[in-house]
């Protein structure tokens, strides 16, 4: 039997101690990381049981923006009233994830470092070529079963889509992860696969999550998340759009916008020449949808996947329309 | 050792409601809630793998990662040395067992049987076991089974370039006219392909069992469909009389056709447990589930119907493949529905199987009719708009008034009813003919139209019933339920036929050691087993009757009367010109434990070995077109869509179905059913494919995460019309198949219903977004 030590942190400086420690992995939820080692994907060495710090579940919304604890429930968080009220792009991503009993036990943190779907991924028994599990063996995904694979952000080492919604929502709006001493753009935090798709976030051994901070904008006040998928809920999104809009007083002219893209890329994507192409026009559907195209700017396909290059500038362009009725 | 025994609870009594008019909820025909609820909601159902035994192991399967090829080498040094392992099987060490006879009664080969593969022709075969004193360290153990393969190449699928045209089933050809000369000149013709991809049971309760020894007896508690005909497979298996296995089963989590055979992972137990001198629990993981026994084949079908102007069928044409595995034969009847259900002068239909590297497929709730249907019932919507007559009409006009096959009336057939009930409660006659005419903002909105039907599968049962001392009615039958409702409706049917409140009847099912039944399957349990219990109950009763009015120290024997009433529990003259007394005071007044009379619908005459053969076989059920009738049961389904018309997602936002399964024994639990079914439909049409990666030949989406099935979310308000009337043809007491028949039609009515909202006919299912975008 594979045994691993367990250590229950009752400090966020015990947690990081302990999280530097060689094969270390944090437990909070654990909806991942217990998914993971029993599919064989996950094997820590030290579990580090981080769910007993207090304080860290807090939400706080003030003149700056959100702060949310990195241990608050992603059920709690996506009920929160200042976020429905200032951020209900995050709200709205938060109640299409996963299902009411995963968001029950999920933490906020956590879902931050959910892992790809991608089934060659997580079946190391049947599937030992993987790049991301065992660097430089290669990709078993790419020529195989492809339907929910990435066109964004690729690499010839890896195709696999980033699949969490909250953190399209969080890229769109600038949120940062605090990590302790320092904090990181949401966008920095998750990494291209590039030649090296083992390294998916920008974390080092011995940092924690402690929270994660969104910008109070306008746009982020009127968002929306809008995600698209065959099955009506538990589904990973086929393709869905965080988009965040704020007019001039004239109610119709653009003055700035917000747009990233889930299920289509292999990180939390955010678009930003959608963002450019419209700032400053006046909101007309025609116009919205053209310049929704630039979304899967340099695409590339895997065959089956091929539908998501026509989906994502269709589900921004509703997604910037729907923002605009709101008006 | 849990006691499997359901009481209803008071104040259930009480629920009927308007729908079943005068009847109680306590007689047959009331609409009693499930007695086996409150166990299962609360947690107090114990299933098969909850069993806590002494001195349990635990069992962990190693699968082959190839789809074909033969094992070179087996390496279990390490995971032998690993901590907890009591035993590694490989095909070099277990225990030879018999091959066991099959479903069908097919006598067996005098061959060994070994349920650990060397020869591969599915990824995901049983090659290799792990036994540890605990899960965990059987799991880890099992991760170190090193095996060396020499691979051969595959034949993934159906679409395989190598699978060829595969090898015709002359058993399934049914042809009579001219069917392909009077295509060629039918002034209408359409001809198309349908396929359907591998579907999975997906059970809530995943398969696995315990198997524990003592001597030369085996228990074996694992969810089963059919504990007589699993416990008949373990016995030959081992080769021990049939009464040494004691099969015990009195929940199932959801079978849907995947519980009726005993598979290889249960022999690997049973031989382990046997090995080891110690019980083995072996718990099937949701991955294996879906290789460790087969789901629906994939099949393909063309549907060519010939028809005049009018849009009467004057032939139909039609061809089926279904995949089976290498070295196993499934056949998925794909012309069951195509023969019966439009009048036709010509018609031929037949089928070929196409051998694959799968593991044999299986039955999935409907198998044949499901995937015919969607054959046939999409096709006759592509006739409907080829002549530009409603869906609905041409329906009517090609109506079969005697089966089209069998040449034989209809027992009952109120397909009519269900139509002319299901379109003024869905409102069909306000549907706008066009495609693409119907919208909200960017919703397409399409109304589709099915029909469904399933043969009404007659066999012959056995039941125990006891009138207790206390007054109480014991039931006992190895007939089980999965969901279905058995518990209930046989307590109804005691009670009803006894005279106590349902209440006072313990019903106690799913054990080989209770009076024998058949298959759980084919929906054909409930007919078979009310009318094995009502006659079980009736001569107890005339037993109850009888020493009440013959006996010396009965109150009634003053009396000398002919005959006693029972009802509420108490006996009485049917004058009441003499005393009451309760079942229970009668009893203690002549001195009686208890009054027990067995009962079965058997002819007559039938031997020990008839007996044997009927229940664990199905070599004796009765054909549903045998003497004057033939016997279906029938259904319409009404099915609104909603299509994003930028997304290609489908939404069924309304279903409204009649149905004909003759009489209801519970419309409650009846109704739960046909929605059931019709909840899986969905999930058919939308969502559900097995994935094959086709360069190993492996199913990828082995998990409930990704191998979708219906949520709630997509699931709208169901309506289900019950237009049956009693079948005294079908069943003793008038009714016909309820589960599967819910199901069949409805993958055809959402993809018209798609059709007729985007103008795009979808012949290949799921009906996924990227279809329609």
């Amino acid at each position: 039997m594979r045994d691993f030590s367990y250590l229950r942190a009752g400090s966020v400086d015990a947690a990081r101690e302990a999280a530097a420690l060689p094969g270390a992995m944090l437990l909070a939820g654990g909806t991942t990381l217990v998914d993971l080692a029993k599919c064989g994907v996950a094997e820590p060495e030290t579990v580090v049981d981080i769910t007993h710090l207090t304080g860290l579940d807090t939400i706080v919304i003030d003149d700056r923006g959100a702060t949310i604890g990195a241990l608050a429930r992603m059920s709690t968080v996506a009920d929160h009233a200042g976020i429905k009220s200032g951020f209900p792009a995050v709200s709205e991503a938060l109640w299409q994830a996963a299902s009411a009993q995963l968001r029950n036990m999920a933490t906020i943190g956590g879902n931050l470092m959910q892992r790809t779907r991608c089934p060659y991924f997580r079946d190391p028994s049947n599937f030992p070529v993987c790049n991301k599990r065992s660097p430089g063996s290669g990709c078993s995904a790419i020529g195989g079963v492809t339907r929910s694979h990435a066109v964004l952000g690729t690499s010839e080492a890896c195709i696999a889509t980033y699949p969490g919604d909250l953190a399209v929502a969080l890229v769109a709006f600038d949120a940062k992860v605090h990590l302790g001493d320092r904090q990181a753009a949401v966008d920095d935090f998750f990494l291209l696969p590039g030649a090296t798709p083992e390294r998916e976030h920008a974390i080092q051994p011995g940092e924690v999550i402690t929270a994660i901070s969104i910008p109070g904008t306008p746009a982020a006040r009127r968002s929306t998340y809008l995600k698209v998928r065959d099955r009506q809920s538990y589904e990973f999104a086929a393709a869905s759009a965080a988009v965040g809009v704020e007019f001039e007083a004239d109610g119709r002219t653009i003055r700035d916008l917000r747009v990233a893209l889930g299920g289509v890329a292999t990180k939390p994507w955010r678009a930003r020449a959608v963002e450019e192409a419209l700032k400053g026009k006046v909101l007309e559907p025609e116009v919205v949808r053209q310049a929704s195209l630039l979304a899967v700017e340099g695409a590339v396909d895997h065959g089956a996947n091929h539908y998501k290059i026509q989906l994502a500038p269709r589900v921004v362009a509703r997604a910037i329309l729907k923002m605009g009725e709101t008006a | 050792m849990t006691v499997h025994e359901f009481r209803t609870r008071p104040g259930d009594a009480k629920r009927g409601d308007a729908s079943d008019g005068a009847v109680l909820a306590d007689q047959v025909g009331g609409r009693l809630s499930r007695v086996d609820g409150p166990a299962k909601i609360t947690g107090a159902a114990k299933y098969a793998v909850e069993q806590r035994l002494e001195g349990l192991t635990h069992a962990v399967l190693v699968e082959s990662t190839i789809a074909a090829g033969r094992v070179r080498s087996i390496d279990t040094a390490a995971a032998e040395a690993s901590a907890g392992v009591l035993l590694v099987l490989t095909p070099d060490n277990i225990l030879p067992l018999r091959t066991a006879t099959d479903w069908l009664g097919t006598p067996p080969p005098d061959v060994a049987y070994c349920p650990l593969a060397r020869d591969i022709t599915f990824s995901g075969q049983h090659v290799a076991a792990v036994v540890a004193e605990s899960f965990e360290q059987a799991v880890a153990a099992a991760a170190l089974v090193k095996i060396a393969y020499d691979e051969a190449l595959a034949i993934v699928d159906l679409s395989d370039p190598k699978a060829g045209d595969g090898i015709p089933v002359d058993a399934m050809t049914k042809e009579w006219g001219e069917a392909e000369t009077a295509f060629a000149s039918a002034p209408v013709r359409i001809c198309n392909a349908y396929n359907t991809p591998r579907e999975y049971q997906a059970p809530m309760e995943p398969h696995g069992l315990i198997a524990k020894w003592q001597g030369d007896q085996l228990t074996v508690w694992e969810p089963s469909q059919w504990v007589d005909g699993m416990a008949r497979t373990y016995a030959e298996w081992f080769g021990v009389p049939f009464e040494n296995v004691r099969l015990v089963s009195p929940y199932i989590g959801g079978g849907f056709g995947s519980k009726a055979f005993a598979y290889g992972y249960g022999a690997v137990a049973a031989v382990a447990a046997k090995m080891l001198g110690r019980p083995v629990k072996l718990a099937v993981t949701r991955p294996q589930t879906f290789t460790a026994y087969g789901g629906r084949a994939a099949t393909r079908q063309t549907v060519a119907l010939g028809a005049d102007r009018d849009g009467k069928i004057q032939s139909i044409v039609h061809r089926g493949v279904n995949e089976t595995s290498v070295d196993g034969m499934w056949v998925e009847p794909l012309g069951s529905v195509t023969s019966v259900m439009y009048a036709t002068p010509n018609f031929s239909s037949r089928q070929n199987v196409v051998r694959v590297n799968t593991v044999v497929p299986g039955a999935l709730r409907a198998p044949g009719e499901n995937p015919s249907a969607f054959g046939i019932e999409s096709a006759i919507d592509e006739l409907a708009y080829e002549v530009g007559i409603d869906p609905l009409e041409i329906r009517l006009r090609n109506y079969a008034e005697q089966d089209p096959h069998a040449k034989k009336p209809w027992s009952t057939r109120q397909l009519r009813e269900a139509f002319a009930a299901g379109a003024e409660a869905f409102g069909w006659s306000k549907r706008s003919p066009e495609p693409r005419s119907m919208r909200d903002g960017n919703q397409l909105i399409g109304w589709g139209v099915a029909a469904g039907t399933y043969p009404v599968r007659r066999a012959y049962g056995e039941a125990v019933v006891r009138i207790l001392a206390g007054g109480s009615v014991e039931v006992e039958s190895s007939s089980i339920d999965m969901g279905q409702g058995t518990y209930t409706i046989l307590a109804q049917t005691a009670a009803e036929v006894v005279g106590v409140p349902a209440e006072n009847v313990v019903i106690k099912l799913g054990d080989s050691r209770y009076a024998r039944a058949g298959v759980t399957g084919g929906s054909r349990l409930a007919g078979v087993m009310t009318g094995a219990v009502h006659k079980a109950a009736s001569a107890a009763l005339d037993q109850l009757i009888g020493l009440a009015i013959s006996d010396p120290a009965s109150p009634f024997h003053a009396l000398q009367a002919n005959t006693l009433v029972v009802a509420d529990g108490r006996i009485a003259s049917p004058r009441g010109n003499g005393p009451e007394v309760s079942i229970a005071e009668l009893l203690r007044s002549v001195g009686r434990e208890h009054i027990e009379a067995k009962g079965d619908t058997m002819p007559a005459n039938s031997t020990v070995e008839d007996r044997y053969k009927n229940y664990t076989t199905i070599a004796m059920a009765l054909p549903h077109t045998e003497g004057d009738y033939s016997r279906y049961s029938w259904c319409a389904h009404f099915i609104e869509v909603r299509v994003d018309e930028d997304f290609g997602t489908v939404r069924v936002s309304r279903v409204v179905s009649a149905l004909d399964s003759g009489r209801l024994y519970n419309p409650k639990l009846a109704e739960s059913q046909w929605k059931g079914g019709i909840i899986m439909g969905i999930g058919q049409a939308l969502l559900e494919e097995g994935i094959v990666d086709r360069r190993y030949g492996r199913i990828v989406n082995n998990n409930l995460a990704d191998y979708l099935i219906a949520t709630n979310a997509d699931i709208p308000d169901i309506e289900v019309i019950s237009v049956g009337i009693p079948d005294p043809h079908s069943s003793v007491l008038g009714g016909k198949g309820v589960g599967e028949l819910g199901i069949v039609g409805v993958a055809p009515a959402i993809a018209n219903a798609v059709f007729h909202a985007t103008g795009k006919r979808v012949r290949d299912l799921p009906i996924t977004l990227e279809k329609l975008i």
